[in-house]
């Protein structure tokens, strides 16, 4: 029999449903591969294998209601685990234990799910390698010297490595397709307002989503399916029933019809990514899917928009970080504002006061309009291009990520490179559409290669399906990393 | 230029973050590189367009405005880096 911590959820599920094993074994295969692994690769922020025991022991019988029990699951930084460390990797949240918890973990704890610890991520979630966080950069577990993708590095990056059976992450602009895509695992971004954002602390409130990083698409409907639903605490979630994804998604996708937008295949798109697409592409049609190439016109000015609303919303949410109430407080202030300011000058890494600058900048009076309130208004019309676009198509499909994992420390110095490697994903958080990153292949240097599929709002299912179906002609998720 | 350095300390200060000399003519010359890039948003005509700032089409959220249990002070000060009985304790104010 494989190790157990290379399973699957589904496929663990089904072995302690025989009663084979028992959510022991698991916690401990895990453990092991933890223990061999993570001095290598730093995914694991705050763990603690004796909580981890103590949570498996006190585990309720087994019943028919809980749909995750006894499985592992590791969950990203950013997300609030009633008296366990949650620091956003960042220096300014040091010691934050949160009072409550976020929805989503109530839920995995309700369905039976064993919580593991927590994984490492660009500090406050800004950027996309995993590099700001104060705990050191995570290691790509298929070539160690290079970045695992972010934010969600840390997560995509112990699913890869089987350290994790599966893990939520959260996608602001691409931070759990971006990184699946870098390590070979699929993250799916739902729509937003589908999963709810209470205990998630807050980047870009408009968005954020929380989301799966798991070992195939299977996995991901499944634990979907957990974590979504309507929640009274945070009033952007949407009160719509909950579909039942896994069982969905195994339908066939014959006649779906399928856009390849033709502003995706830009200049800087990686010629082995291109590759892959198009043999992905072929591989869709065999399924039965009609794929044609379209406009998305306006897809060009979305890293601008982006970088203007997410800062901005930013620097809003930030303001909260001050050493008032909880984390970090500078012991030189003077007075009180110099306690605020000291305190967030320690407490901040380079890219944080980079991003709460622009996005104060970008508020400020005088600029609101020229940067604000114009990106605000493109945004308009990036989300109209989805509209339209989905009046004719059932989905969109389009690289992840235009490159594959670069290397450390490759582009620290220039933050406007680093945010063009989100590129393909940031469109989808605008929008507030679902998207879905599954392996498409490796590149000869054997890095993995991620291909993205968007769907219209609360439309998970059709973009699950299509990649649930093109999971079951391929082999890709199937590759795992040796370290 | 679309950004001086003044410019830069006027902002750090409304977001209330020191900065180091090093730090300002760094971010200086990056936050530049960076808005000229969004500049190409100019190129678009705007004039007519509603802005997006949230996807949902939202309308207000309304419940019953009754008492619930809330966390206990206690639990609410745990975290706090100064504090005496139920407060929150900083610097002199006023």
């Amino acid at each position: 029999m494989r190790e157990l911590n290379t399973l699957t959820a589904h496929e663990l599920i089904a072995l302690l449903n025989i009663g084979d094993i028992s959510p022991i074994d698991i916690c401990k295969g895990v453990l092991d591969a933890i223990k061999n692994k993570d001095a290598k690769l730093n995914a694991l922020v705050h763990f603690d294998e004796n909580k981890v025991f103590e949570r498996v022991n006190a585990l309720a019988k087994k019943d028919g209601t809980k749909a995750l029990w006894g499985i592992p699951i590791f969950i990203k930084d950013n997300i609030c685990v009633r008296d366990e460390l949650t620091t956003c990797s960042s220096k300014i949240l040091d010691g934050f234990c949160p009072p409550y918890n976020a929805t989503v973990i109530d839920k995995l704890s309700q369905n039976g799910a064993v919580l593991m610890g927590k994984t490492n991520m660009d500090e406050f979630a800004f950027g996309s390698s995993t590099e700001t966080s104060c705990y050191g950069t995570t290691r790509n577990p298929w070539d160690l010297e290079r970045i695992p993708g972010g934010s969600s590095g840390g997560a995509a990056a112990c699913v890869a490595a089987d350290e994790a059976i599966f893990a939520l992450g959260s996608d602001t602009g691409g931070s759990i397709r971006q990184p699946a895509s870098l390590c070979g695992v699929v993250g799916l971004k739902p729509t937003y307002g589908r999963v709810s954002r209470y205990g998630l602390i807050a980047f870009a409130s408009s968005l954020d989503q929380i989301g799966p990083v798991t070992k195939d698409v299977e996995d991901a409907a499944l634990l979907l399916k957990v974590i979504s639903g309507h929640d009274s605490m945070d009033s952007t979630s949407v009160n719509k029933p909950v579909p039942d994804y896994p069982s969905l998604i195994k339908r066939d996708v014959k006649a779906l019809k399928i856009g390849i937008p033709r502003q995706y295949f830009i200049e800087g798109l990686d010629a082995e990514v291109k590759d892959s697409m198009r043999e992905a592409i072929k591989r869709i049609e065999d399924m039965g899917c009609v794929c044609e190439d379209m406009d998305l016109p306006h897809t060009e000015f979305a890293v601008s928009v982006y970088y203007l609303v997410a800062t901005a919303e930013a620097s809003s949410n930030l303001a909260r970080f001050d050493g008032v109430q909880y984390g970090l407080r500078s012991k030189q202030a003077k007075s009180f504002i110099d306690m605020y300011k000291k305190t967030r000058q320690i407490g901040f890494g380079d890219e944080a006061k980079r991003r709460i600058i622009l996005g104060t900048f970008a508020l400020s009076s005088g600029y609101y309009d020229a940067y604000y309130l114009r990106a605000l208004k493109v945004r308009t019309l990036i989300k109209r291009d989805f509209e339209d676009a989905f009046k004719e198509f059932d989905a969109i499909i389009t690289p992840t990520s235009p490159t594959p994992a670069f290397r450390i420390g490759e582009k620290t110095q220039d933050p406007l490179t680093m945010y063009l490697s989100d590129i393909f994903t940031i469109s989808a958080n605008l929008a507030g559409i679902p998207g879905v990153s599954v392996p498409c292949g490796f590149t000869r240097d054997n890095l993995p290669i991620g291909l993205q599929i968007l769907g219209s709002p609360f439309d998970e299912e059709t973009i699950l399906r299509i990649a649930y179906n093109y999971e079951q002609n391929t082999d890709w998720h199937k590759k795992r990393p040796k370290i | 230029m679309a950004i001086t350095k003044d410019t830069v300390k006027y902002v750090a200060n409304l977001a209330r973050i020191e900065l180091t000399e090093k730090e300002l003519s760094h971010f200086t010359g990056q936050l530049d590189r960076i808005l000229d890039y969004v500049h190409k948003l100019k190129t678009l005509d705007v004039a007519r367009l509603e802005p997006t700032s949230h996807v949902l089409e939202m309308k207000n959220i309304y419940r019953e405005d009754k008492v619930k249990q809330s966390l206990p002070p206690s639990e609410v000060m745990k975290n706090a880096p100064a504090k005496e009985k139920d407060l929150f304790k900083v610097q002199k104010i006023v």
